[in-house]
């Protein structure tokens, strides 16, 4: 069982906009509970309280949780208060996001980094394929660019800082790791993190408009490793949309 | 004498910086989908209103210059609204100088080339607001959500814009006697959140720093410069990343200050060491590159303040807003008052810049 987190939630303000609740300044899955608590308590404000009916997003970081509101049609500061005393409540048993297994293809031409980092640390490359699959990922945020998940979890032994000269173009779908986080570019960018595989899935798709990012803060991702054959068989069903994305979604999850 | 018509505009030239903006897409944050929108919500809402629109309606977003337009299929009533002007060219190659301020009414063939925005942000809006596709609730662009057409990219030539269909029961424009005018005073912020990531002195050197806004900017924000702000730490130049917003002040290590705008990322690593008031935030569209600001701290009431006395005087001033009669039509609608129908039927001549 996680131990809880026991700092003191603080009311921040972002502005006259938006109020940030903080749990702390820590990285951990005990934290990242008390924050998906509140998002879920103030999902259940917006469906009933007049307070809340002016907020228009919330959202869950690492170690806080921001909502932001109208500045002209809300009472500003009873919203505040009201976010602190949802904040105090033991909200942490909420918790409980979707699970994912998604498939990863670790072939060379996707995983520039793969020998780099097993060298760094000691390890055969199929040391580190075969940690990361055993390793269940905690999507802490969301952010960057739209549907980028910052999740956590990395084993310590696989753990490298980021490049020190960021890559101008990281080529959409790449797995990447720095520090203990893992993540999957879903556009084109630059970016410094470790590029370790490729995923065949889209994480940001328009055709579900209510939910265009694949994965939200508080999933799980398992990865499963395919060939690179299987890859290329994915790829157009995955962009395409043929392969629904509740497939990818754990039984329980997808029922 | 009536008018209606579902026009197209076609792009000639993008220009620079042009895009489309509505009032952006709320809702998407946590999906790590910037709010983007309009940059000066004030002088969008008065380009609309200058063709009649309700207020919420697609407009052009001109924060360059070299963007010119052709009327495709028309007629199409626009305005502008800021420090810009234009150049209408008729169909018969006759040149009009088109301020801002004040309706017209294109007709197809017509063209239309956008001079400078003065200030680095000016409006144009259509009768009935610029008909593209939707995404995620709006029609505002942003390149890196793989929005479909105009909404995903910069304007190309060739890139047409339709126009909704709009009803005038008269021939009348629109136009606002005095501008809506920009302060200058110092920028209002709410300290923090970050606040203690920063020694009081940093504190006081940011209120009273002038700093200069640089070449380093877009509509995701603008890196300032001055005498750079210290952290309480090494360590303190990151955070855990969490949330940010249009108006948030990021100092990262190098202690240059960078203010976020509406097409910024939802989240962010840098301590935040303060966020500029609601009120305050259409003010950042005009920093152009080396303007100077200085910020000035208010607390939660100020800033309500200042938000509901602007919103009172928007309101007071679009009411000022008159019809008028642009020469070479006749004001029936004066004709029909006054019982001179049965007279001779002449159009008064109008001063200003249109014929």
């Amino acid at each position: 069982m996680q131990t809880q987190s026991q700092n003191t939630p603080r009311l921040l303000a972002l502005g006259d906009a938006a109020w940030t609740v903080e749990f702390g300044c820590d990285i951990s899955v005990a934290t990242h509970a008390r924050v998906m608590g509140l998002d879920q308590q103030v999902a259940q404000q917006r469906q009933h309280n007049a307070l809340f009916a002016t907020v228009t997003d919330v959202v869950p970081a690492f170690a806080s949780i921001t909502v932001h509101f109208n500045p002209l049609a809300t009472d500003s500061e009873a919203l505040g208060q009201q976010l602190l005393a949802l904040a105090h409540e033991d909200n942490a048993h909420i918790l409980k996001g979707r699970t994912w297994h998604l498939p990863v293809c670790f072939d060379p031409a996707f995983a520039p980094d793969l020998s780099r980092l097993a060298q760094a640390k000691a390890l055969t490359e199929d040391d580190v394929i075969q940690r990361l699959l055993a390793t269940p990922f905690q999507v802490y945020m969301i952010g960057f660019q739209p549907g980028f998940p910052y999740m956590g979890g990395l084993p310590a032994e696989l753990t490298l800082p980021r490049l020190a000269t960021p890559r101008a173009r990281v080529p959409a779908q790449s797995l990447a790791v720095a520090g203990e986080m893992c993540a999957v570019y879903p556009w084109d960018s630059p970016g410094g993190w470790n590029l370790l595989g490729r995923t065949p899935v889209r994480l940001f798709d328009l055709q579900h408009t209510h939910q265009p990012a694949m994965l939200a803060a508080g999933d799980v991702v398992r990865w499963h490793a395919v060939t690179l054959d299987d890859y290329q068989h994915l790829l157009p069903q995955c962009q395409s949309g043929t392969i629904a994305r509740e497939s990818f979604l754990q039984e329980a999850d997808a029922a | 004498m009536s008018a209606s018509g579902s026009g197209v505009l076609e792009v000639l030239q993008p220009g620079i910086g042009s895009t489309v903006q509505d009032r952006g897409r709320p809702g998407h944050r946590h999906n790590g989908v910037p709010l983007s929108g309009w940059l000066d919500a004030l002088l969008a809402t008065a380009a609309n209103a200058l063709v009649g629109n309700q207020g919420e309606e697609a407009v052009l977003e001109c924060r360059g210059v070299g963007t010119e337009l052709r009327v495709q299929s028309g007629p199409v009533r626009l305005a502008l609204a800021g420090s810009i002007k234009a150049t209408w060219i008729q169909s018969d190659s006759k040149k009009i100088n088109l301020p801002a301020w004040q309706s017209a009414t294109l007709q197809a063939g017509d063209r239309l080339t956008l001079g400078t925005a003065e200030t680095g942000c000016a409006y144009l809006a259509v009768a009935g607001g610029l008909q593209l596709p939707q995404a995620l609730g709006s029609r505002s662009s942003y390149w890196r959500a793989g929005f479909p057409g105009v909404l995903g990219r910069a304007l190309r030539p060739g890139d047409q814009l339709p126009c909704n269909t709009w009803e005038s029961v008269d021939a009348r424009e629109w136009r606002f006697p005095t501008p809506w005018s920009l302060r200058d005073d110092p920028i209002r912020v709410i300290l923090g959140p970050q606040a203690d990531h920063f020694p009081p002195e940093a504190m006081a050197q940011f209120l009273h720093e002038q700093w200069q806004a640089t070449t380093e900017q877009d509509r995701m924000g603008i890196r300032l410069q001055g005498t750079p702000l210290a952290h309480t730490s090494a360590a303190a130049a990151d955070i855990v990343s969490d949330a940010t917003t249009p108006g948030t002040i990021q100092v990262p290590a190098s202690g240059q200050p960078i203010i976020l705008l509406a097409d910024s990322q939802t989240v962010g690593g840098y301590p935040k060491i303060a966020t500029v008031i609601s009120a305050d935030l259409p003010r950042l569209a005009h920093l152009k590159a080396g303007s100077q600001v200085r910020f000035e701290a208010v607390d939660a009431t100020q800033a309500r303040r200042a938000l509901q006395e602007q919103h009172t005087a928007l309101s007071r001033w679009l009411q000022t807003r008159e019809a008028f009669v642009p020469a070479g039509f006749i004001d029936e609608h004066a004709l029909l008052q006054c019982n001179l129908i049965s007279g001779v039927l002449r159009a008064d001549p109008l001063t200003g810049d249109i014929p």
